[in-house]
């Protein structure tokens, strides 16, 4: 039910681009109001998103720790894993930003039998989801890459290096992009292991399934524009190199196809800052990552630190004066004393 | 525990979540899956508010009225005081990466139990309370209105976390949901609603100086009887000073092991090692405790109970701490202690730890001033100060069970092995996904380790349980160590459920069988009193 609800919506929002561009004669909103407000959206609710984070304060050190601590000399230590200085925490960072590292530990839990038929646990090691959400990451990010060929000119040579690197296959035509491919393989297992498994689909509500079912028209409305309907290039870059020199002129050649492509993108810009894609952003903040696991070598300040006082050793003694001192404990002052 | 291991195995099914959604599944108060609440002048006596008599299989939970508003404002609260809860309340992806991680779902197989849905239950209120996308779209993107329902639901589900962090290992985002679930608890006591094995163990600490609160004469008579016990099996009396002032170092273990078996053969053990290495130290009674239960009520009973550490090493003068075997204790100490505490030390003898045997200075606690045993235990095997016979540990097979805040907490990990394997001659791992850094909780950790929810400990002790049972079957191990007085009570009826005939053990109890003291008669007791075989 969720994941038709959030089918459905991203159905509509492509036919709403449609009609308005189409029939509807609303081609100035979809090409430029909605654009331009979309990308200001995206870039103003990050930073706020960002900042109302960062003003919460990190009152303590709780790194994970994923490995050995350093203590004594002769123990070898997990320095990335359990790091204690900045530099360390960079790399754990690195790692993590980068290799998705906390994923490539997944394992699954099997309820199985042992050979002779007891019953056993058994944990297997589980890189699907790792290598899905590599591919979909990094082909996400070479394609975005690659689009900045439309939004400059003349167009940097690492990009044209990159377009070139990417359709080295040289098969169809216009030339196939192998993250094309990638993407759309990892975004799949994404989606089907939200439908097929079913703890996910429990877990997953509407909105998972409406971020990537966005994601995917995106890239099917890109593929079907540039394979299928082959659009005008050339108009389609005469329009982008307009909005960036914000002097917006939308030439009659553009075919709506390309309207939904570039509708569904400014959705996705829009959305981005309200939801769990946020996680960009989170991931470089996360305290269990970010933080060397060093409280017990320097001191941590909490800025809203109560220092609240303990019961006394004073009102302690009071308390018990009596019979510690008959058990022949010391104490501070003697049972005459406190007459 | 009216079910077998098989029966229950035969009740988890990963497959078939339940037929409605999580927000529609009503939840189930039946009795065995909740602690008993705290008694209200106990709640009260700690400073919490709204103190009342409410039981959770009751319709009414007699709730102050404005109970969702002091919920709101203190959620909010919180998200502007811990940057790691609203940072967890925005970023999961629901990608289900921690879902299988956590051993109450593995051994139930509730969806409430994935730690991903857990943390749910309070993000889909935060939506609903905080965000803009939530108001506007609702149930579509997550949220949910509070109401009395959803907080007897926090109820059920935050005190089926032992804040383990094992899910935060895996999450590509480290997302803590112990982080969640303290918060939560937090929250729940600020409208009266806590538990009594955790709120009786405050009070106590807080009055008393420790968690069963033994008052200070019977704590001495107790650490006479062990002594007792010492001399009858050693031949060697020992007299530890107790709140004296002037000595080195001030020792602070839990007092689970002044109690109760296995844990008083571990404090025993400490007793031996001081004594065998002439370690200049005295014992409190006024900080008797190093487990925290404030850790699971609040921050602010954390800090109360845990001032104490500081203030009588200040008191006593002493120059450095050494702590005892205690698993949530180190997670205090390691990431908490000096943040929250640290101002006390000023004034106080308090210097950067040195072994005053080996002269090894302990730089990892240059701030804290507090050392765990076993690395101070461990430094003195590797300079060969102990005289060890580990052939008395002979009829021992030994595993060793990692604690999860040591672990996950801290990263202690080798010093307990290395201590283990110099003391007893055969030791064997568990399967490298359940320990170390992936270890299992033993399944009552947090305080969870109440009678009346025997069978969701025994659940949450699956992992571990079928762990132990693997190298029970193929190396025949017959005792599991551990760094943890919790564990020491709370692993016995998980192996006698799903392992039985290995027994627990504290790491020290193997180092005092194993070690000579100068002076000593023939050992051939152990300190459990049994006999030992001819060696
Ligand atoms: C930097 C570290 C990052 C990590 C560790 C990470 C990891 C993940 C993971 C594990 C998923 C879950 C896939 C699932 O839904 O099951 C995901 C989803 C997603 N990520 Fe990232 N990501 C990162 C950065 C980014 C960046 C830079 C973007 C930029 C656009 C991004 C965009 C997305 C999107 C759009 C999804 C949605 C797929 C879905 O909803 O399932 N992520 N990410
Ligand atoms: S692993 Fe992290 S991001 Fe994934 S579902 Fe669990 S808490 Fe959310
Ligand atoms: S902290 Fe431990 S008990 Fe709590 S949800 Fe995570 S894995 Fe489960």
């Amino acid at each position: 039910m969720n994941a038709f609800y959030g089918l459905f919506i991203v159905c509509a929002l492509a036919l709403a681009a449609l009609v308005g561009v189409g029939g509807g004669g609303m081609t100035g909103l979809f090409a430029v109001a909605i654009p331009y407000a979309a990308v200001a959206i995206f870039v103003v609710g990050f930073a706020l998103k960002v900042m109302c984070w960062a003003k919460s304060p990190v009152p303590f050190r709780i790194p994970t720790t994923g490995g050995q601590q350093k203590s004594l000399d002769w123990i070898p230590y997990a320095r990335y894993d359990n790091p204690v200085n900045s530099r360390d925490t960079v790399v754990r960072m690195i790692l993590e930003v980068l290799t998705f590292r906390s994923l490539f530990r997944n394992t699954t839990a099997v309820l199985g039998k042992t050979p002779d038929g007891k019953p056993q646990v058994g944990y297997f090691s589980e890189k699907w989801l790792w290598l899905a959400a590599i591919l979909f990451h990094y082909s996400f990010l070479l394609i975005v890459i690659r689009h900045m060929r439309f939004f400059t000119e003349p167009v940097p040579l690492p990009i044209q290096w990159l377009d070139w690197a990417d359709s080295i296959l040289q098969i169809y035509s216009p030339t196939l992009y192998q993250t094309n491919l990638l993407f759309l393989a990892g975004l799949g297992w994404l989606l089907a292991r939200r439908l097929l498994y079913p703890q996910i689909r429990y877990i997953s509500n509407a909105a998972d399934y409406f971020a990537l079912f966005l994601i995917i028209g995106i890239a099917l409305s890109g593929i079907y524009m540039r394979y299928v309907a082959k659009v005008d290039i050339v108009s389609i870059k005469q329009f982008t190199m307009s909005l960036v020199m914000f002097s917006p002129v939308v030439p009659k050649e553009i075919a709506p196809s390309f309207f939904v492509h570039l509708f569904l993108v400014c959705v996705l810009l829009a959305y981005f800052p309200f939801s769990k894609l946020m996680h960009l952003g989170g991931v470089f903040l996360s305290p269990t990552r970010n933080l060397p696991n060093d409280s017990r070598i320097h001191h941590h300040e909490n800025p809203w630190n109560p220092k609240i006082k303990p019961h006394s050793y004073e009102a302690y003694e009071d308390d018990f004066r009596e019979a510690m001192v008959e058990a022949g404990l010391p104490v501070v002052k003697q049972l005459e004393e406190e007459a | 525990m009216a079910l077998k291991p098989e029966e229950l195995l035969a009740t988890i099914d990963y497959l078939n979540p339940p037929k409605t959604g999580w927000m529609e599944t009503p939840n189930d108060f039946s009795p065995g899956r909740w602690p008993y609440p705290a008694k209200p002048d106990l709640h009260r006596a700690m400073g919490f508010k709204h103190a009342h008599e409410w039981k959770a299989d009751e319709k009414d939970w007699h709730l102050p009225e404005n109970w969702k508003q002091i919920i709101s404002e203190g959620f909010k609260a919180r998200l502007d005081k811990y940057r790691s809860f609203k940072v967890f309340m925005d970023v999961c992806v629901r990608c289900g990466a921690c879902a299988d991680k956590c051993h109450f779902y593995i051994g139930g197989g509730d969806p409430k139990n994935m730690p991903v849905l857990r943390a749910e239950l309070m993000r889909s209120v935060y939506r609903a309370d905080f965000t803009t996308a939530g108001k506007i779209l609702g149930k579509l993107n997550g949220a949910r209105v509070m109401e009395e329902d959803v907080l007897k639901e926090w109820f059920l589900y935050f005190y089926q976390c032992t804040e383990c962090r094992r899910c935060s290992l895996f999450c590509p985002y480290g997302i803590d949901t112990a982080e969640i679930t303290m918060m939560a608890r937090e929250l729940l006591h600020e409208v009266g609603l806590g538990i009594n094995w955790i709120m009786e163990p405050v009070f106590n600490c807080n009055r008393t100086g420790n968690h069963l609160g033994i008052q200070p004469h019977a704590f001495k008579e107790i650490v006479e009887f062990m002594c007792d016990d010492i001399e009858e099996y050693t031949g060697v009396r020992i007299n530890p000073p107790l709140n004296e002032p002037g000595h080195e170092v001030l020792f602070i273990t839990p007092s689970g092991d002044a109690f109760a078996d296995p844990g008083i053969y571990t404090f025993m053990g400490y007793l031996i090692l001081f004594e065998a290495i002439g370690l200049d130290y005295t014992l409190s009674t006024y900080a008797s405790e190093g487990g925290n239960f404030g850790l699971f009520t609040g921050a602010d009973t954390m800090q109360k109970l845990n001032a104490k550490m500081y203030s009588e090493a200040k008191r006593l003068g002493a120059k450095w701490i050494l702590g005892g075997e205690c698993g949530h204790m180190w997670r205090v100490i390691n990431q908490y202690m000096d943040t929250m505490n640290g101002y006390i030390q000023e004034g106080s003898n308090l210097t950067t730890p040195r072994n005053p045997i080996t002269g090894t200075v302990f730089h990892n606690a240059k701030q804290t001033k507090m050392v765990h045993i076993t690395e101070f235990t461990a430094d003195l095997i590797k300079h060969g100060k102990l005289d060890l016979s580990p052939e008395r540990n002979n009829h021992l097979r030994v595993t060793y069970h990692d604690s999860c805040n040591p672990a996950r907490g801290m990263g202690l990990l080798e010093e307990p092995r290395y201590v283990i394997k110099n003391v007893c001659n055969n030791y064997f791992e568990m399967p490298p996904q359940t320990t170390r850094e992936q270890t299992f909780c033993c399944g009552a950790g947090s305080g969870l380790n109440t009678e009346e929810i025997m069978e969701i400990r025994l659940r949450g002790g699956l992992p571990r349980g079928n762990a132990l049972k693997y190298v029970q079957d193929k190396h025949d191990v017959n005792m599991m160590a551990c760094i943890c007085a919790l564990d020491r009570a709370t692993l016995i009826p998980v192996a006698d459920f799903w392992a039985p005939g290995v027994q627990i053990t504290g790491v020290h109890e193997m180092v005092a069988n194993a070690l000579n003291l100068k002076g000593q008669k023939k050992r051939e007791v152990n300190l459990r009193g049994e006999e030992l075989e001819e060696v």
